[in-house]
């Protein structure tokens, strides 16, 4: 945006935006979600920003997982207590498991941050997660919903953006089972399992993600990054033996084509 | 006599099936409904209600003012009642119940009322009327001793009660509130919007109350009294003492939306009362500079409407169990009134997590190929997809609680962490070992990250 010599035509232009209902949710960006991962948060200029919306898919329905803890380690890795606030319907536990306090501990987060919110149907979670995001003084709100969101249309989800960036609350969208269409979101991701370093005796490792971005809005799409969690450092960081792992990027690459295409470049 | 025969009498009998929940549920409305006279209405089941009118009777032109309202009310509600007013909430419920003469004042009254108004056992009624006691006046003539040695202690003091010797406590439905302001209506109140205008008065005048005592709020029951002589009581929580008007409301408006049933003023409502059951101590609040208490202030908020929408069970927090057993190691409470966190286990340095991000909890059940009795899972079938394992690591065996257990008996289950070629990395176990069950069956307990 050009710089405005007139503090009176910059508040002309945001009344103007306020009453077009302009989709694009500009204004500045407060902050960065980093995630120590070097290459990771150069692509982003930083990291996932805050005040925004992130959709996070999951590959495949076995990586839900992947998908929550990678959105829930971004959160939890922000210093300090601010909690994070977790949306999800009454039908996910049974679907994805309950959320389990000791494995968050052993992560290297803290459980205690977490405030679990249960709506009883899709249509319940989106008025909950519109009044979860206008509550300042989150580290996050993550909504996790299960297959297609039909009460997320593009009004509604406009909606969480505007107010998302107007309380600075940064949303985590959990699309689990479900296929990306558009949205205004900034960035989305889909997150599958990696596989981990081996340990010795061959027992599996810190746990690993395959994130490829789908899309971000204002800046190039594209780009896959193979991130371990170190939880002594509590961060991301690169996957150590990348490249020994490339016998198994054919299964993950034929798990990818399942996606639709179109989708990715909406 | 038999329904058969009622009906052989009159053919067109109608027949109404005795519901007893329904009659309890009808005549707590109805105690509700009383609450309108005095805080203090107990049940008398399975028909009767009991107030205590002491120091309220005046607010209704006296006590014969009070009972004209009352039976006014109920007989609009199809009610027939019988009204009697007493010293004592022993002797009102028998002049209620059995008197059947009229006296000229309260004392002669019971005096003349039958022995079967003690309620004894029928054995020690038709013991006192054989021996010629036929009214508590005759009773109550008689020394108390030979009373209780005849006719046993359960008969002097069911006596003493009714003729107030002995108190007789009322247990109240609702016990009365710390707080608790009201407003009665001239003309009764027919829109929703002016009830809830009034309630926010109610609020603010309660709200003084409470700063004068230097408490807040955690608990807040607002009573809407209906002309018709029915009442509803809508109530909300707070995770904090509060006296914020607004945050307040919100909360009302919050709960009163969600209702199944709206708030229907019927013919109006022509008394709204405000009680405040539960107080805490609370505090001048300061702000911090960078704004640190506010933001606090916002969450709390937040749960407390969130636990006003859905429900308490539906806003939880988690709260660590000191149990072995996987799925008990944590408990979701509501975070309204969450305890104080407990510490969890920190990870070891330089290992990965020995538990899931997600439980499953029942466990699903699996197909497992493995080597008998101890071996690692090879490969195994979950939702109709088959995953081969590439890493494993166990077993981690968790024997079951038998300390708890009567029988002292439970399975032992040996966990496994593996890994399967796509890299999902799964925790699962067999429960049972081969020689505490023939054929133990596999199950996946939880998935991590």
């Amino acid at each position: 945006m050009p710089h405005e010599s007139h503090s009176s035509i910059a508040g002309l232009r945001r009344r103007l935006a306020r009453i077009t209902g302009e989709a694009e949710p500009r204004g500045p960006i407060a902050g960065r979600l980093a995630s120590g991962h070097a290459d990771f948060d150069a692509a982003l200029s930083g990291g996932l920003a805050t005040g925004r919306v992130h959709e996070f898919f999951a590959a495949d329905a076995l990586d839900a997982t992947s998908a929550a803890a990678f959105a829930a380690l971004m959160a939890l890795r922000t210093p300090g207590a601010a909690p994070l606030v977790w949306l999800r319907t009454a039908d996910a536990a049974r679907r994805g498991g309950h959320i389990y306090a000791p494995g968050i501990a052993e992560l290297g987060g803290d459980p205690d941050r977490l405030l679990l919110i249960e709506a009883p149907d899709p249509k319940l979670l989106l008025a909950c997660a519109n009044d979860a995001i206008r509550c300042a003084g989150s580290a996050a709100v993550i909504v996790e919903s299960w297959g297609a969101w039909r009460a997320l249309d593009l009004t509604a989800g406009r909606r969480l953006a505007l107010g998302a960036r107007d309380a600075g609350t940064t949303l985590l969208m959990l699309r689990l089972a479900a296929t990306p269409s558009p949205s205004v979101a900034e960035t989305r991701w889909s997150v599958a399992a990696a596989p981990s370093r081996a340990l010795e005796a061959n027992a599996p490792g810190a746990p690993a993600f395959d994130l490829e971005l789908l899309r971000r809005r204002g800046g190039a799409a594209g780009g896959r990054w193979q991130m371990e969690w170190n939880h002594d450092e509590h961060a991301f960081g690169p996957n150590a033996n990348e490249a020994a792992l490339s016998g198994t990027v054919l299964p993950l690459a034929a798990r990818r084509a399942a996606l639709p295409h179109g989708a990715a470049a909406a | 006599m038999p329904l058969a025969d009622a009906r052989a009498r009159v053919p067109d009998l109608l027949v109404i099936a005795h519901d007893p929940v329904a009659d309890t549920a009808w005549l707590d409305r109805l105690a509700l409904g009383c609450n309108r006279y005095t805080p203090l209405v107990a049940i008398d089941a399975p028909d009767g209600l009991i107030l205590d009118i002491a120091g309220a009777e005046h607010l209704f032109g006296g006590e014969a003012g009070l009972i004209d309202d009352l039976e006014m009310r109920l007989s609009r509600l199809g009610m027939s009642v019988r009204v009697a007013l007493g010293p004592t909430a022993d002797a009102a419920r028998a002049l209620a119940r059995y008197q059947t003469r009229p006296a000229p004042d309260e004392d002669q009254a019971v005096r003349r009322l039958p022995v079967a108004a003690l309620e004894l056992e029928a054995e020690a009624t038709t013991a006192l009327v054989r021996a010629g006691l036929k009214t508590i006046g005759d009773l109550a003539s008689r020394p108390m001793a030979n009373i209780a040695a005849r006719f046993g202690a359960e008969a002097a003091s069911a006596l003493r009660r009714i003729l107030g010797d002995a108190p007789s406590p009322l247990a109240p439905r609702i016990a009365p509130p710390p707080v608790a302001t009201e407003r009665r209506f001239a003309e009764p109140l027919g829109s929703t919007a002016h009830a809830t205008k009034v309630l926010t008065e109610l609020l603010d005048e309660a709200a003084a109350q409470m700063r004068e005592r230097g408490k807040g709020g955690r608990h807040f029951r607002a009573t809407f009294f209906r002309s018709d002589g029915l009442a509803r009581s809508i109530e909300i929580e707070t995770g904090h003492p509060t006296r914020d008007t607004a945050l307040v409301m919100r909360l009302f408006a919050e709960r009163m939306d969600s209702l199944a049933d709206p708030l229907d003023p019927g013919f109006g409502f022509d008394m709204i009362r405000l009680a405040v059951p539960r107080l805490e101590a609370m505090g001048a609040t300061q702000l911090k500079l960078e704004g640190g208490a506010v933001r606090d202030a916002k969450m709390d908020e937040l749960v407390d409407r969130m636990t006003t929408r859905l429900g308490r069970g539906r806003v939880r927090r988690l709260i660590a169990a000191d149990t072995h057993i996987p799925e008990q190691a944590q408990l979701a409470l509501p975070a309204i009134d969450a305890p104080p966190p407990l510490p969890w286990e920190r990870p070891e340095p330089g290992e990965p997590p020995t538990r899931p991000f997600h439980l499953f909890d029942p466990p699903q059940p699996i197909e497992v190929i493995a080597e008998v009795p101890d071996g690692p899972p090879h490969q195994f079938r979950w939702r109709r997809q088959a995953h081969a394992v590439r890493r494993y690591e166990g077993p981690e065996r968790i024997a079951a609680e038998w300390w708890r257990r009567r029988d002292n008996a439970g399975l032992t289950r040996d966990y496994y962490r593996v890994e399967d070629v796509q890299g999902r990395r799964l925790w699962l176990f067999r429960h049972g070992l081969y020689d505490e069950k023939p054929d133990p069956r596999w199950y996946i307990h939880g998935v991590f990250a």
